[in-house]
């Protein structure tokens, strides 16, 4: 089936970027190896008639927040290959911690059994538009809110960031 | 292992991304860093939303969840640098660590 391939490639390469980003010791490539996990996750929602929200994704996510992630590394970098280890002490409990986190939840997924429908027949009626159509009536108290949110977070980001005369 | 897709494997794509998300929060020092990590766990939350909203509801209400986390994490990140400019400006470095004294 060359739906299940191209899942497994997209999770494939959003895993691989994903473990590059916690491996990196330099910023820049943790940064870049984010931009791999969104692609692949992006793709991943175009897999699962996603595909406004994937669009979204690599509008929003790698269009909008990478580069202001990226803009915030070269704002703050003292020079290109400072990079701050953590201790050994703190990576390996981090680790443990990590390994602990996968096996439960991993565990916990594959135990219960969910409730699971076809997706061909459920998702015939999944269109932009209808989505649009939900936002506007169904969601809309949270979709004002969230307006109303960014226009706080526009303000109060410019009067955060300003420089102290 | 290699089964037809199910939410089962959503999930567990899922866990990892999480998982490694908190690690990645855990061990970075430098906060721009620790604001990946947070983006690889709202990444991961939104998994578990697709898979949900394709193999449970097929009504796109897990899709529309999903759009709103993104708008979160964008404000979230826009904020977040802000920050740490100022933190920046008074302390001369991005090391969280370093940030460890309190002034007015």
């Amino acid at each position: 089936m060359i739906e299940d391939a191209a899942f497994y490639i997209f999770a494939g390469v959003s895993l691989f970027s994903a473990i590059a980003v916690v491996l990196s010791k330099n910023i820049v490539r943790a940064a870049v190896g984010l931009l791999g996990t969104l692609g692949g996750v992006a793709c991943l929602y175009f897999l699962a008639d996603a595909n406004l929200l994937g669009v979204i994704q690599l509008i929003v996510y790698a269009g909008g927040t990478l580069i202001l992630i990226v803009f915030g590394i070269m704002l703050t970098s003292q020079s290109p290959w400072v990079g701050f280890l953590p201790t050994k002490v703190q990576a390996i409990a981090a680790s443990i911690v990590a390994v602990i986190l996968t096996i439960g939840i991993v565990r916990l997924v594959t135990l219960v059994p969910w409730a699971q429908r076809n997706p061909d027949e459920l998702s015939q009626s999944l269109t932009v538009k209808s989505i649009g159509d939900a936002l506007l009536t169904t969601y809309l108290v949270p979709f004002e809110v969230a307006s109303v949110l960014l226009l706080v977070v526009m303000i109060g980001a410019a009067y955060l960031a300003r420089t102290e005369k | 292992m290699l089964a037809t897709i199910g939410l089962q494997h959503y999930l567990i794509l899922s866990a990892l991304i999480f998982s490694l998300g908190v690690l990645c929060m855990a061990t970075k020092r430098n906060a721009i860093g620790i604001l990946i990590g947070v983006e690889l766990v709202l990444n991961s939350a939104n998994i578990n939303l697709v898979g949900f909203s394709k193999y449970q509801t097929g009504k796109g209400d897990g899709q529309i969840f999903a759009v709103f986390v993104i708008l979160l994490a964008a404000a979230e990140a826009a904020l977040a640098i802000a920050i740490f400019m100022n933190f920046y400006n008074n302390v001369r470095t991005i090391d969280v660590d370093r940030g460890d004294e309190l002034r007015g």
